[in-house]
C-alpha cells in the first residue's frame, strides 16, 4: 500500500523529517505515535502534498506509484485520505456540496460515474446513521460552528462517503470525549479490510484501545525510533516517551 | 513559503484570457466623432423623436458642458476625450428577413456565441412570423444590439397582461405621455455627470410599464452589447411598475473584446407606485480588459429606483465581472411609508480591474427599511471599493438599516476599501453596519484538494460559498449563470 523510504523534509528551510523508513501493507493499520515536535503532522502533510513542505529526498510509493509527484488532489482520487488535526471552516459552503463535489471529482479522475444528487443523498445518509451522526451535519456549511467534536466526527463520516484506500488520521483523537472517540474508532474499524490501511498518529495511547493497531512505530526527531506490535503502545503509556527516546540516543 | 506558492498559482488562474470577447462586422450607420448640439439634433432626428425630447435633451447637453467629471471614487484613467467618441451608431436597416438564410450571418454567430436558442435567435433578427406561437420557456428578451434594438419578443402574451416591453425609442412614439412623465423624474439631467451626458446622448434601452394590480408573466430580459468600436454606448432605461404591481428584469452583458477603452454610461430609472414591487437583477461582464489591463469598458452607470408609493419595494441585485473600471450604485430613495429598498452585490476584480460601487439608501417616509449586502472579491493588481450611503431624513421615523459588507482577497498585490457614510436626521433610527475582510486561506485550499477537487474547482466553491447571500436572491437562471461566471471570471486566480 504505501512504502516509505529515506523520506527527509522540511519546512522553512528547517528540516523537520530526517529519513522516514517506513512500509503499511495492504490491509494493516500502523500506529505513530511520538512527543511533540517529532514530526508527526509534517509527515501527515508530505504525504498528502499540503504545500510549504518540501521534501528534500527520498520517496514514497502508494500502490507502487510515486506518490510524491502527484497533485494533493490526485493523491486523493488514488485513494488517500487526510483526516485534518484541525478541520477548515468553509463558510457558505454546504457540507453535502462539498462532499459530493469532492466524491464525484474524485470519480471522475479514477474514470467511475458520478453520483446524481438522490444517489449521493442516500449514500451519505446511510453513512451518517451508520456512525450515529445527525443529518443535520449535512445541511451545515462545512465546519462552520461545529464544535471541535464535531469536527472530527465530520472528518469521520466525510472519510465514510469517499472510501479511501489509505486514511491518515492525524490526531484525530484529540480534543476529543469517550463517546465522540468510540465513533471515530468505528468509522476507521468500518472501513477495514483486505484492500484498505490506515496510518493512525496520535499523542496518547488512549485511541489504540479502540482501533487496535498492527504496528505500532516511535517517532522522534524526525526519525522512527522503534516500532514494535500494540504492546508497544501499552509501554509508551506506563513509561512515557523520554525512556524510550532516551533508549535510542 | 506556502504563502508564495499559492499566490504562484493565483496569478496564473486569476490571468484567464476573457472568454466572450468577439466582435461583429456589420454595415453601420455612424455619426461622426464628436460631441455638439448637431450631434444631439442628429440623434434625435434619426429616431424621428418628438420635440420636447430634443428640447430636453439639449437642456442636458447645456449643463452637462458646464459640469466637471467626478474624481471621488477610487478609480484611474487616463482623461476621456469625449470629442473622441461617435454617439451613435445603428445596423443599417433593411426590410424585414424572410428567414434565418437572409438574416446577415454575422449577427446570428453573435447569438450563437452569446448562447441564444435557435429560435429566439430568429425572432431577435426581425424573421417575420418568427414570434408565433409560445411554446419558449417564460422569459421575454429586448435585445439592444449596439444602440437600436433589433428585436422584441413576446409582445402577444405581455399585451395580453397590459404590460408594456419595449425599446424606449419606441415608447417615445407610442407611450409619449409615460414617458413624458416619468422619464428624468428619478435621475434628473443634472444629477451627475455622466447622468446628464447620458440624457443628451442616450440612443436606446428598455421601456416597461406595468399597469395596477398586474403580476407580470414572465421574467424580463436584456442582453446589452456593446459592437461598434470607439462607440459609447448610453443606454436610457425606464421601469414603472404601478399600484400594487410587480415586475422582475433581468439585465446581462458581454461585450466584444477590443483593445481600446470604451465607453458606457447607462441610465437606468425604477418607480414603483404604492405596494408595487420591482426586482432588478444584473450579471455584468464586459471586457475587462486584458491581463496588463489594456483595455476594458469604462463603465459608470447611475441606477435609481424611487419607492414613490407606500408599501413599495425595489431590490436590486447585481453579480458585476466584467469592465476595466465599474462606477456604479444602484441606489433606492424611499419616500413611501413602509418601502422597502434592498441591494445585493457581488463584485470580482481581478488583473487590473478597478470598481467602485455600492448603493445610497434614502430613507424619507416612515418605518423604511433597508438591507444592503456587500461581496467584493479582489485578486491580481485589483482595486475593489464598496462605497454605500444609508441617509436618514427628520420625517423617517422608525427607519432601519442594515448593511453587512464582507471583502475576499486573493493573493496581496490586489485592494479592498469599504467606505460608507451613515447619516441620521431622527433619533428613531436604527442603521447596523458590519464590515469583514478574509483572504482565501492556503488551509481551505488545501482542504479542499486533499479531498480531491482541482485548485480551481476549490476557488470556485469557496467564492460561490462567500457570495451565498447575495446568489441567492438571483432569480434560478441567472443564479446558475453567476455561478459560472463567477468560477470562469476567477480561473487561474485561485479565487
Amino acid at each position: 500500500m504505501l512504502k516509505i523510504e529515506g523520506l527527509t523534509a522540511s519546512v522553512d528551510g528547517k528540516a523537520i523529517l530526517k529519513g522516514i523508513d517506513l512500509v503499511v501493507p495492504d490491509g494493516e493499520v500502523h500506529a505513530i505515535m511520538g512527543p511533540n515536535g517529532s514530526g508527526k503532522s509534517t509527515l501527515s502533510y508530505v504525504l498528502a502534498g499540503r504545500d510549504g513542505y518540501e521534501v528534500t529526498g527520498g520517496s514514497a510509493a502508494f500502490d507502487g506509484a510515486d506518490l510524491l509527484a502527484m497533485e494533493p488532489e490526485a493523491r486523493a482520487a488514488a485513494g488517500l485520505f487526510l483526516a485534518f488535526q484541525y478541520p477548515v471552516e468553509l463558510p457558505g459552503v454546504n457540507n453535502a456540496n462539498f462532499l459530493r463535489t469532492a466524491l464525484n471529482a474524485q470519480r471522475r479522475a479514477r474514470g467511475e460515474a458520478e453520483l446524481d444528487a438522490v444517489q449521493f443523498l442516500k449514500l451519505s445518509r446511510a453513512e451518517a446513521k451508520r456512525l450515529s451522526m445527525p443529518d443535520d451535519m449535512l445541511k451545515r456549511n462545512v465546519n462552520v460552528g461545529f464544535s471541535g467534536g464535531e469536527k472530527k466526527r465530520n472528518e469521520v463520516l466525510q472519510m465514510a462517503i469517499l472510501r479511501p484506500k489509505l486514511a491518515i488520521l492525524d490526531e484525530t483523537d484529540s480534543g476529543l470525549d469517550i463517546d465522540a472517540l468510540k465513533i471515530v474508532a468505528d468509522g476507521v474499524n468500518a472501513l477495514r479490510g483486505p484492500a484498505t490501511s490506515a496510518l493512525v498518529i496520535t499523542h496518547y495511547q488512549r485511541l489504540l484501545d479502540y482501533i487496535v493497531p498492527d504496528r505500532v512505530h516511535v517517532l522522534a526527531g524526525g526519525r522512527i525510533i522503534r516500532s514494535g506490535g500494540p504492546e508497544l503502545a501499552l509501554e509508551l503509556e506506563a513509561s512515557g516517551y523520554a525512556s524510550v527516546v532516551a533508549e535510542a540516543a | 513559503m506556502s504563502e508564495s506558492a499559492t499566490l504562484e498559482t493565483l496569478n496564473a488562474v486569476t490571468a484567464t484570457p476573457y472568454k466572450w470577447g468577439f466582435s461583429t462586422d456589420i454595415e453601420m450607420d455612424m455619426a461622426p466623432k464628436g460631441l455638439t448640439e448637431d450631434t444631439i439634433r442628429l440623434i434625435s432626428a434619426r429616431k424621428e423623436e418628438p420635440a420636447w425630447l430634443l428640447a430636453w435633451r439639449l437642456e442636458a447637453f447645456a449643463v452637462w458642458q458646464k459640469m466637471e467629471e467626478p474624481d471621488w471614487a477610487r478609480v484611474k484613467h487616463p482623461p476621456i476625450d469625449y470629442q473622441d467618441l461617435h454617439y451613435y451608431a445603428a445596423p443599417k436597416k433593411k426590410a424585414g428577413p424572410k428567414s434565418l438564410d437572409e438574416v446577415d450571418p454575422e449577427l446570428l454567430r453573435t447569438y450563437e456565441k452569446l448562447g441564444i436558442p435557435l429560435k429566439e435567435r430568429a425572432i431577435l433578427a426581425g424573421v417575420e412570423g418568427a414570434d408565433g406561437e409560445g411554446d419558449r420557456p417564460q422569459v421575454a428578451m429586448d435585445a439592444v444590439f449596439d444602440s437600436v434594438s433589433v428585436a422584441t419578443t413576446f409582445k402577444a402574451t405581455l399585451a395580453k397582461a397590459g404590460v408594456i416591453f419595449c425599446p424606449i425609442s419606441e415608447a417615445v412614439r407610442e407611450h409619449p405621455n409615460l414617458v413624458q412623465k416619468y422619464l428624468g423624474s428619478v435621475v434628473p439631467q443634472s444629477d451627475n455627470f455622466f447622468a446628464a451626458l447620458n440624457c443628451a446622448v442616450f440612443t436606446d434601452g428598455s421601456f416597461v410599464y406595468i399597469p395596477p394590480g398586474v403580476r407580470c408573466p414572465m421574467e424580463l430580459s436584456t442582453y446589452f452589447r456593446i459592437n461598434a468600436r470607439n462607440t459609447g454606448q448610453f443606454e436610457r432605461t425606464l421601469i414603472i411598475a404601478d399600484a400594487g404591481s410587480y415586475v422582475s428584469y433581468l439585465e446581462g452583458c458581454t461585450a466584444p473584446q477590443r483593445d481600446e477603452n470604451q465607453l458606457h454610461a447607462a441610465v437606468v430609472e425604477l418607480i414603483a407606485h404604492d405596494d408595487a414591487q420591482i426586482k432588478y437583477s444584473t450579471v455584468q461582464n464586459w471586457y475587462p480588459g486584458d491581463a496588463e489591463g489594456r483595455g476594458g469598458i469604462y463603465n459608470f452607470v447611475t441606477k435609481r429606483g424611487d419607492c414613490r408609493g407606500a408599501r413599495s419595494k425595489i431590490s436590486w441585485t447585481q453579480v458585476e465581472t466584467g469592465s476595466a473600471i465599474t462606477w456604479k450604485y444602484p441606489s433606492c430613495v424611499l419616500r413611501g411609508d413602509d418601502s422597502v429598498g434592498e441591494f445585493y452585490s457581488v463584485a470580482v476584480t481581478t488583473n487590473y480591474q478597478q470598481a467602485d460601487t455600492g448603493t445610497k439608501m434614502i430613507h424619507i417616509g416612515r418605518n423604511t427599511r433597508s438591507t444592503i449586502v456587500s461581496k467584493g472579491i479582489s485578486a491580481g493588481h485589483s482595486n475593489n471599493t464598496y462605497r454605500g450611503q444609508v441617509k436618514v431624513m427628520p420625517k423617517a421615523h422608525g427607519a432601519r438599516n442594515h448593511t453587512q459588507c464582507d471583502s475576499l482577497l486573493i493573493g496581496s498585490t490586489c485592494g479592498a476599501h469599504t467606505v460608507p457614510y451613515i447619516e441620521s436626521r431622527n433619533p428613531t433610527a436604527k442603521l447596523e453596519h458590519e464590515a469583514t475582510t478574509s483572504k482565501i486561506a492556503e488551509d481551505q485550499l488545501f482542504y479542499c484538494r486533499q479531498r480531491g477537487l482541482s485548485e480551481e474547482d476549490a476557488v470556485g466553491l469557496i467564492v460561490n460559498g462567500f457570495c451565498k447571500d447575495v446568489l441567492k436572491e438571483l432569480p434560478m437562471e441567472f443564479a446558475v449563470e453567476a455561478q459560472k461566471l463567477l468560477a470562469v471570471s476567477l480561473e487561474g486566480s485561485v479565487g
